[in-house]
């Protein structure tokens, strides 16, 4: 029976829309999956102990540059997405390569991916001439809305399916990972890194590898939320804070388990909502406020997360 | 040609002063790491918090800008005490990646702390110090006031470190951990000491960056990042390093800024952090081991 | 004046103490011999509080070890020389001296404290500036010492001091516990070179595989054929 419970998830998740259509779920349910994709995105490196606090700036990477070359240039998402999730690849190996060539581990990559994200923010601000700084900016909309060729859809359901598609790719991509060479590879690394090097992994090559792709697929994340909210600003798809909220989502859900990223996505964003129905403008704040407590806490009292905690507590029972 | 090479001149100036509050950011954050072997994600909000006591005491109460630093200074290092007690302390034993993440909760919990009392409205002193002028360039007295405090700062830093029983303790436990209760010292007693002094420091500076800046719940954000990248650059825990790294990266900023918007300063210098990790990958000062 | 009782001491893979009592009377010299890995370090690890046991019960002069906060015990007059000396490599000699009189009562003496450690090693006053790190083994191995004497210890616990040093070094080493002696230190030494550290220490205990095998005088140990093959390996 457990054997098809995922299926069965499926079928239910894609048949919802046509059943059930009210807009302001759907709209939570859009977010939640893109959310939950581009923490599935950090999780896949994250969990090899490559903790990037840098996945603010991969993001705000694939929203600009999806959004500028469609503005500037006139190139479909359909192109410039590709482009921006290569934007994130690049910058990811620019950055990456000679942390770990070096050996920047541990604390020092955590600040070094920090600062990383300051300066995308620091740059999207720096080029407001272009990029609309902290006031934000909007993709121009393609004659009467709804568009294959501009990636716009006014529709809900398209792009629930849409973000239920890349999201359940993100667990595929997971999936990989876990039943692949790359994670013995990298879980020997996290354990000793002079161990695995003389065991013969290439170290720097194998830890490159995860992360251009986490970067990738966080960038594609950036790309999708530009398309479905036609409104970026830094300060919600790049920088520190989002950063942070990636981190804190996945370690509330749990690091290690495919679906922990989901179930923090899952939480997280109904609590600001929750936050945010009942205080309305003067919730602004709050929601982060629990963020942060709850993050300590976590960390201080349940470490693998709640989805994390629950299956361990199967598995012992 | 004359005038350009006057604002350079300026600029270069205007670099050593920022290099002085730099350098004490660092100190701070350096101590702390290299003491208790953990990062303050949220050192750059205790200095937010000391710029908006700074801003209340002074502004709103009217209180003596003496006193309310003095103030501000003990306020920030019990801050920094509790931080160590509340959430360090459970931790020490936990993955190095834990704590730092959970100080990355307290950031965001003081970020929010300060939207939700203090709102997002940019705050400032209101305190106009004059501008000295001087061959022909313009330095911001209060600049200068602050680069000053700074050194003071850091002197006496030095002098407790060389001086004291409890310095000296804190160097040797950074250099050994596991041996320091061997020479009777309570390394608990230790890390408290730490924690205020790191958390005093983040209060100074708060102080000095009031005099500049205006204060806004976000303020953290625009100079926590450049001060984890001069302690990489400086390599983490080595003091003198960061000092150096602090310099050069204020001066890449003010030259930045003179050319091109301050933002762009800061891209600078993190361009020129990447270039300098292919370069000297074992950081500006390398320990020798 | 020290007295250790059924002692057991575990790491978090395995034990490395079993039932472990042994005694060290005010004024003597006492050796712990035994090869490699026998729990030599671990038993002055557990003696100083570096690690607590599992059981058993170490007195110093009535007070009770196992309940001393680790950095409480060098104020009952036990100093620790650690294995491989463990200075504080990038701080001075000085430093590393006046970290030996952190505690209380040792800082108003620190003065009288350094002049008597110096006497002891006149290189040491040479080079008290120098970085503990850049010195040589031998001189490093000084700077330990006079680091531990620096809180005028009653009892002084000696963890492989011959390790690693060269031969005319080990000699000079092994002579200076015969000084400390004669100046009314008690000792306590843990060693793998077995037949120069029993010729001047009073008793020795033969240690294997975390138990005490053997116990006797030192010239007894040094004398006995059954022990010299079974334990000693000489």
């Amino acid at each position: 029976m457990t054997r098809y419970l995922p299926w069965l998830g499926g079928l239910a998740l894609i048949g919802l829309p046509f059943v059930y259509t009210a807009p302001y779920p759907m709209h939570i349910l859009i977010i939640i999956l893109i959310w939950s994709f581009a923490y599935t995105s950090w999780s896949v490196m994250g969990r090899f102990g490559l903790v990037s606090l840098g996945h603010g700036g991969f993001m705000g990477i694939g929203a600009y540059a999806t959004a500028l070359a469609w503005n500037y240039w006139h190139i479909s998402p359909w192109i410039g997405a590709p482009m921006a999730l290569l934007a994130g690849a690049l910058l990811a190996v620019v950055v990456a390569y000679p942390c770990f060539r070096f050996r920047i581990i541990g604390h020092y990559f955590a600040l070094v991916t920090l600062a990383l994200s300051g300066i995308v923010l620091q740059v999207i601000t720096a080029t407001r001439d272009y990029t609309g700084g902290s006031l934000g900016y909007t993709p121009e909309r393609y004659q009467s809305g709804s568009s294959f060729y501009a990636l716009q859809f006014t529709g809900k359901t398209t792009w629930y399916l849409i973000a239920l598609g890349v999201w359940a790719a993100g667990l595929y991509v997971w999936h990989r990972v876990d039943r692949s060479m790359l994670r013995y590879a990298l879980e020997a690394i996290s354990e000793d890194e002079d161990g695995a090097a003389a065991a013969g992994v290439h170290v720097t090559l194998e830890k490159l590898k995860i992360t251009v792709l986490s970067a990738a697929m966080t960038a594609l994340a950036g790309a999708l939320y530009c398309q479905y909210q036609m409104f970026i600003s830094p300060d919600t798809v790049s920088g520190i804070a989002v950063s942070l909220q990636m981190v804190f989502a996945v370690v509330v859900g749990g690091i290690y388990v495919p679906l922990g990223p989901t179930v923090g996505a899952v939480i997280t964003i109904l609590l600001a909502e929750v936050l945010r129905v009942s205080f309305g403008t003067r919730a602004v704040g709050w929601d982060n406020l629990v963020y942060g407590i709850l993050l300590v806490i976590f960390i201080i009292f349940l470490p693998k997360g709640i989805l994390g905690s629950l299956l361990a507590l199967r598995r012992a029972s | 040609m004359a005038i350009f090479d006057i604002f350079l001149l300026e600029a270069l100036l205007n670099g050593v002063l920022l290099g002085g509050v730099l350098a004490l950011l660092s100190l701070g954050l350096n101590l702390i790491f290299g003491v208790i072997d953990v990062v303050w994600i949220c050192y750059a909000e205790l200095i937010m918090l000391g710029m908006y006591g700074m801003y209340f005491l002074y502004t709103v109460y009217h209180a003596p800008i003496v006193a309310a630093a003095a103030v501000c200074i003990v306020a920030v290092a019990i801050l920094g005490v509790l931080l160590h007690v509340l959430v360090i302390a459970p931790l020490l034993g936990a993955a190095p990646i834990n704590q730092l993440l959970a100080t990355g909760g307290v950031l965001f919990f003081l970020q929010s702390a300060a939207t939700v009392l203090f709102g997002v409205e940019f705050k400032n002193l209101g305190l106009r110090l004059p501008v000295l002028k001087a061959a022909g360039m313009f330095i911001s007295y209060s600049r200068l006031l602050a680069f000053v405090a700074a050194l003071v700062g850091m002197v006496l830093v030095y002098l407790f470190m060389t001086r004291t029983y409890t310095g000296t303790a804190i160097r040797a436990i950074a250099q050994d951990r596991q041996i320091i209760p061997l020479m009777g010292v309570n390394s608990r007693r230790i890390y408290l000491v730490t924690s205020a002094l790191g958390g005093g420091l983040a209060g100074l500076a708060a102080c000095l960056l009031v005099l500049q800046y205006d204060v806004h719940p976000f303020v953290g954000l625009s100079f926590g990042p450049i001060t984890f990248l001069i302690c990489v650059l400086g390599s983490l825990g080595n003091f003198v390093g960061g000092f150096v790294a602090a310099f050069v990266f204020a001066e890449i900023i003010a030259l930045g800024g003179l050319y091109l918007d301050l933002e762009w300063g800061y891209v600078f210098a993190f361009a020129f952090f990447i270039v300098m990790m292919f370069v000297r990958p074992e950081g500006l000062m390398a320990r020798r081991s | 004046m020290l007295a250790l009782k059924s002692v057991r001491a575990d790491y978090t893979t395995f034990q490395a103490l079993f039932d472990v009592s042994l005694e060290v009377r005010q004024g003597e010299a006492v050796g712990v011999i035994g090869p490699n890995g026998a729990g030599k370090t671990t038993l002055m690890r557990v003696v100083s509080g570096l690690l607590r046991p599992t059981g058993g019960s170490i007195v110093m002069e009535g007070v009770d070890l196992v309940k001393t906060p680790p950095h409480r015990i060098v104020e009952l007059g036990i100093a620790h020389v650690p294995e491989s000396r463990r200075l504080f490599p990038r701080m001075s000699v000085e430093d590393n001296l006046k970290m030996g009189s952190f505690m209380r009562a040792a800082r108003p003496k620190f003065r009288r404290r350094l002049d008597v450690v110096y006497e002891l090693f006149p290189r040491l006053r040479e080079r008290r500036a120098q970085l503990a790190g850049s010195m040589s083994g031998g001189e490093q191995q000084m700077c330990a010492i006079g680091r531990a004497l620096m809180s005028e210890p009653k009892l002084l616990l000696l963890d492989e001091p011959s390790a690693g040093l060269a031969p005319v070094v080990v000699e000079q080493v092994f002579d200076l516990v015969t000084r400390l002696r004669a100046a009314g230190l008690t000792v306590l030494i843990v060693e793998q070179n077995v037949q120069q550290v029993l010729r001047v220490v009073d008793r020795a205990y033969v240690l294997k595989a975390g138990r005490i095998r053997a116990a006797g005088a030192a010239a007894e140990l040094l004398a006995s054929d059954t022990i010299r093959e079974a334990y000693l390996g000489i």
